[in-house]
This record gives C-alpha cells, sequence and structure tokens, in this order.
C-alpha cells in the first residue's frame, strides 16, 4: 500500500537482509540522524507529534526530552524497546519484527543518537522464538556492516508475563526481578533501568521514526487525522471477520473500512454485533459506531481507547458475559499480585461472571459486578486493574439485557451454541500440574 | 567441548551493566538442559550469577514459560484468548486432547507431549495459534488436528 511507513517496501520484498533494505534507502535515515546534534532530532520528533503506538499515546518527542542532557545527570542514559507484545487482539508488532527488522534497528540507533544513548535492550516476549531468532540475525548484519557505531543494542527476552509490557514492570524484569510494576513518579525518564534516566518506547514507534528522521517531522504530520493523530497505524484486525490481518492505514481510516474494505466484512454473512477497539483492555463499542473514525480523540469520543491500534469484530454467535468472563480470567491469570484491589478485584470478578453464565447469580450480584470493577477502577499502581475493569463493566453497560436475561432465565440464553462456550482458560488448568517420572 | 551451563551463564551475564539481568536468560538456558527448572537448576544459575537459589526460584515462579514441575519433551500450547477463542479455539484444544491421549495441562503417559492452553500469543489475526516448542502454527482448525498430530508422532 502506498501510504505505509513501518512496513513500507516490505510486499515482495525480503527487508529482513541488510542488502535488500539498504537497496530501498534503508539506514539513510540514521547517517542522516547522526550528522545533525541530538536536539535537532528531538525537535523533528516533537514536530511529527508522534504518539507512542503501544496503547498510552504520549508523544514520543515529549517524553524523549524529558531524557536529562548530557553532563546533568552522572548515570548513563538507556533506551529501552517495549517489544513484549502481548494485550490481546495485537500482533502488529510481531509483524514489523518479522518484516522490517532492521527499521527497528534503525530507529533504535537514531532514537539512541536522540537521547545521548550508547545502550539499546530490546525486551522481546519470550513467545516470540522466531521473531527473536529474526531480529538477532538482523542486528549481527548491522553489526558486522559497523552500523551500530559503539551503541550496544542488547536482544532481552521476556518468559511469559503479560504485565511485563507495562513499562516499570518491563525494567524490573529487565533487571532480573518478577515484572511487578513500580510506583510513579519517579518516572523512567528520571529514574528508570538501573536507577538511570532511560527513555521507553513501543516497537512500532521506534520504526516510525527513520521515516521522520529522512523526511521531516512535519511530512509525518500531515498525514492521519489532523495534529492530534500524525502518521499511520498499523491495524490489527482480528475476530470473526473475512481476513483479518493487519493494515497499515493512515489514523483516522474508520473502522467499517478496516472490518468491510480491508478486512472482507463478517465471515459466513453474520451480523455484527459488538467491536472491541484498542485491545482487550478497552470498552466494547457498538455496531451503530462502525463509522467511528480510528484516530486518538474520535475513539475517545466514542467510549473507548485507539490503544494499540486494534479491531476486534465479534459476530452474534457470541454471549457477551462469556466475552466478560474470558477477558476478567486473562486479567486474573497476569494481574501481578502487587496491588489488592487487582489482585483481589479479578476474582471477585472471575467469581461473579462465572455465577451469572451459569445462571446462579442474582440481580443484585449483576450490581454487585459492576460495584467490583468500580472499586478496581482508578486504585492500582498500574493500568492493569482498570484494563480488567474498564472493558468487563462496559460490557454489562452496553449488553444490559442479555446480563439479565441470564439471571432472569437460570441459564445462558444461547444454550451452548455461543461462539465461546465453554473455552478453557489457562487459570482453569493450574491446579492440574502435569506429571510425568524423569529418569535419574 | 560443550561449555558448561555457568559458562553459558557467564558469557550472557557480560553483556548487562548489572549482571542480576542475566537471571531470565540463566534460567531459560538451565531449562533447555534440564527440560524444566529442578532444585539442582536454580542452584546453579544462583551459583554464576552470585544470587540465592530461593531468589532465582521467586523469579521462575513468576512467569509462565518456567516450569517449575517437569514437562514433557514437546510443549503443544494452545491459544485460547478472545481472538482465537471466537474462531474455534476451543475445537482445537479438544481435538488435541483427543488426538495426543491427554488432558489440557496434563503430560502424556510416554512423556512425549504437554498440552497447554496458553493467553493470546500475538497471532490473532490467523486463529487459532497452537505453538509446538514455541514455534507457531497459524490459522489451525478443528479438521487440521489429525495431520498436524501424525507429523508431530514423526508419521
Amino acid at each position: 500500500m502506498a501510504d505505509e511507513i513501518v512496513l513500507a517496501g516490505a510486499e515482495g520484498r525480503d527487508l529482513t537482509k541488510l542488502s535488500e533494505f539498504r537497496a530501498g534507502g534503508g539506514y539513510a535515515a540514521l547517517a542522516k540522524a547522526r550528522g545533525l546534534e541530538p536536539a535537532a532530532v528531538i525537535e523533528e520528533l516533537v514536530a511529527s507529534n508522534l504518539r507512542g503506538r503501544g496503547g498510552a499515546g504520549f508523544p514520543m518527542g515529549r517524553k524523549a526530552g524529558f531524557i536529562p542532557k548530557p553532563g546533568t545527570n552522572p548515570n548513563p542514559t538507556y533506551l529501552a524497546v517495549n517489544a513484549d507484545e502481548s494485550e490481546p487482539g495485537t500482533f502488529k508488532d510481531r509483524e514489523i519484527m518479522r518484516r522490517v527488522p532492521h527499521r527497528l534497528i534503525e530507529g533504535c540507533l537514531i532514537t539512541a543518537h536522540a537521547i545521548v544513548s550508547r545502550h539499546v535492550f530490546i525486551y522481546i516476549r519470550g513467545e516470540y522464538l522466531e521473531e527473536f531468532e529474526i531480529l538477532r540475525a538482523a542486528l549481527d548484519e548491522a553489526r558486522g556492516a559497523e552500523l551500530l557505531g559503539g551503541v550496544t543494542v542488547v536482544l532481552h527476552r521476556g518468559a511469559g508475563a503479560y504485565i511485563c509490557g507495562e513499562e516499570t514492570a518491563l525494567l524490573e524484569s529487565l533487571e532480573g526481578q518478577r515484572g511487578q510494576p513500580r510506583s510513579k513518579p519517579p518516572f523512567p525518564a528520571v529514574s528508570g533501568l538501573y536507577a538511570s534516566p532511560t527513555l521507553i518506547n513501543n516497537v512500532e514507534t521506534i520504526a516510525s521514526v527513520p521515516a521522520i528522521v529522512e523526511r521531516g517531522g512535519a511530512w509525518f504530520a500531515t498525514i492521519g487525522a489532523g495534529p492530534a493523530s500524525t502518521g499511520t497505524r498499523v491495524f490489527c484486525l482480528s475476530g470473526n471477520v473475512v481476513r483479518g490481518g493487519n493494515y497499515e492505514l493512515p489514523m483516522g481510516a474508520t473502522i467499517r473500512e478496516l472490518v468491510y474494505d480491508h478486512g472482507g466484512g463478517i465471515a459466513d454473512g453474520r451480523e455484527l454485533k459488538a467491536i472491541i477497539p484498542g485491545g482487550s483492555s478497552f470498552p466494547v463499542l457498538t455496531p451503530d459506531q462502525i463509522d467511528t473514525p480510528l484516530d486518538f480523540d474520535s475513539v475517545a469520543e466514542a467510549g473507548s481507547a485507539l490503544g494499540s491500534g486494534v479491531v476486534i469484530a465479534i459476530d452474534d454467535r457470541c454471549c457477551m458475559v462469556q466475552l466478560g468472563l474470558r477477558v476478567a480470567q486473562f486479567y486474573m491469570h497476569e494481574s501481578c499480585g502487587k496491588c489488592t484491589p487487582c489482585r483481589e478485584g479479578t476474582r471477585w470478578m472471575v467469581a461473579l461472571l462465572d455465577k451469572i453464565e451459569d445462571g446462579r447469580a442474582t440481580h443484585g450480584e449483576l450490581d454487585l459486578l459492576l460495584d467490583v470493577c468500580d472499586r478496581i477502577l482508578g486504585k492500582c499502581l498500574c493500568p492493569l486493574g482498570d484494563a480488567a475493569a474498564m472493558p468487563v463493566a462496559s460490557y454489562v453497560d452496553s449488553f444490559r439485557d442479555e446480563f439479565r436475561e441470564h439471571v432472569d432465565a437460570g441459564s445462558c440464553p444461547f444454550g451452548g451454541s455461543s461462539s465461546l462456550d465453554r473455552l478453557l482458560a489457562p487459570v482453569d488448568q493450574h491446579s492440574l500440574h502435569p506429571t510425568v517420572e524423569v529418569p535419574a | 567441548m560443550q561449555r558448561s551451563l555457568y559458562e553459558e551463564i557467564r558469557a550472557v551475564a557480560v553483556q548487562y551493566p548489572d549482571e542480576r539481568s542475566a537471571v531470565l536468560p540463566a534460567l531459560r538456558l538451565a531449562q533447555e538442559r534440564y527440560g524444566w527448572l529442578p532444585p539442582a537448576a536454580f542452584r546453579e544459575v544462583a551459583d554464576a550469577l552470585d544470587v540465592t537459589p530461593a531468589y532465582c526460584q521467586s523469579v521462575a515462579s513468576f512467569y509462565d514459560m518456567f516450569h517449575l514441575v517437569p514437562v514433557g519433551r514437546r510443549l503443544v500450547e494452545v491459544c485460547t484468548n478472545i481472538c482465537c477463542g471466537l474462531e474455534g479455539a476451543q475445537g482445537v484444544l479438544e481435538a488435541l486432547e483427543s488426538e495426543l491421549g491427554v488432558r489440557v495441562g496434563e503430560t502424556s503417559d510416554d512423556g512425549e507431549f504437554t498440552l497447554r492452553a496458553v493467553e493470546c500469543l500475538g497471532g490473532c489475526g490467523s486463529p487459532t495459534i497452537v505453538a509446538i516448542d514455541n514455534r507457531y502454527r497459524e490459522g489451525v482448525r478443528a479438521d487440521d488436528v489429525p495431520a498436524l498430530v501424525t507429523e508431530l508422532r514423526g508419521g
């Protein structure tokens, strides 16, 4: 697609190879950036208004500007790249690392120059084995071609913990600890990795940097949906659609365009019932909101969030109570246990949703579920608690009749035909420790 | 000559300004040796990084990919998060249970396969994702499972 920035040139070419990437102009932006003062690179990032692609949407140029200038802090400065993509519905960083690993590496090196850092850590989720291997091979090639310029780039693999995508949990994990979030302040820009100034950015954000340096922040800002939502997004389309996948489009493309024009619409001629934008952490939208543009402000006005650029389309076979239960089980499983409202609240949510789905709940317990969500919201150190409470509360709000029907009928109205029926969550198998005789 | 676990861990540790950062990679190296993390693995990692075995065990217990109990030689994991779930992950899981002859969360009697349900693997656009020893098979349907299991059994 002509509009591509992050995945540009990868169609029909193997850009994992350094020679191919360079043939398409790769690493030219790095040379250009190194000819500029670091502050000038940050100015371009500010002018571009590139906002974080990991979910929070914080402007990258501003965040880079918080890093202390050389000589003002005795500690070294670090760049940590968040490649711990684990938000359900999100699979764009994986594609970026698979197809354009050198663009990520180039972005890392430019960013390191901008913040005068000589140490880059890429924290890649442990499950992404093949992506790690591709990135490692690309990095070896870049190192062999002497492109690193004295910067060390360490690929650090996670080991299976959603919470490590939260930036301070990522730092804890990178320091060899349990991945439990830190309280902020201090913010990582002041005291991050090894208590030193640290810039943390998502893979897609960093992979957008070379184009900004090459063509200018002002150019980047002309793409997208106005000054608050510049550039493209690699949108992750999944659920009950004909063609799920990643589609890089300018910010502001509508959900309808993504689902119908690119994704081929809802599979098997079914009816669209619900849309989850942003990832499983965010409130659900209803089919009447299908024309919502996918930019930061529009999705927020619609009552949800753009998050990591996700659209999960859900058809009419899905029981919303089962959806809520499965989402709550995920957050219960991934809660690090540090904050009581999240650790205990997610368990309450699962217990109540299980009861509602089973038809054993009262209307009072439906209210109790909302009350539990309310007691989690805004009361935890990191966003994981909110990420559990917000979507589930929204399912009840938007599909209250369906929840009430479970209570009134004393059973699930889908009668076993829901697409998520009996879906087994990993939490359900924890009591089943695998046993096997190991030879001495 | 093959390097010792201690030497492998030391080679990784020097990449980091603070060697404690190497606990995760060291635990992975140990798990590759033993197949899981027995008490001896924690002692060896602790020795190489100058931390305590209890510390290593505490860290390992936080992360899903570390096995604190023995698992089969092949690890078969099925994503059952919502995107795969909407497109038939439960059917894939049940087909694997039946073809492998093992319940979810358990290991086959011959010690060959451990079957697990896991959280989102980041392949939501091509459900269902089945990871075999961490290598993804995408777009797996319940119908595909018999052939997949035949392949895994070397048939």
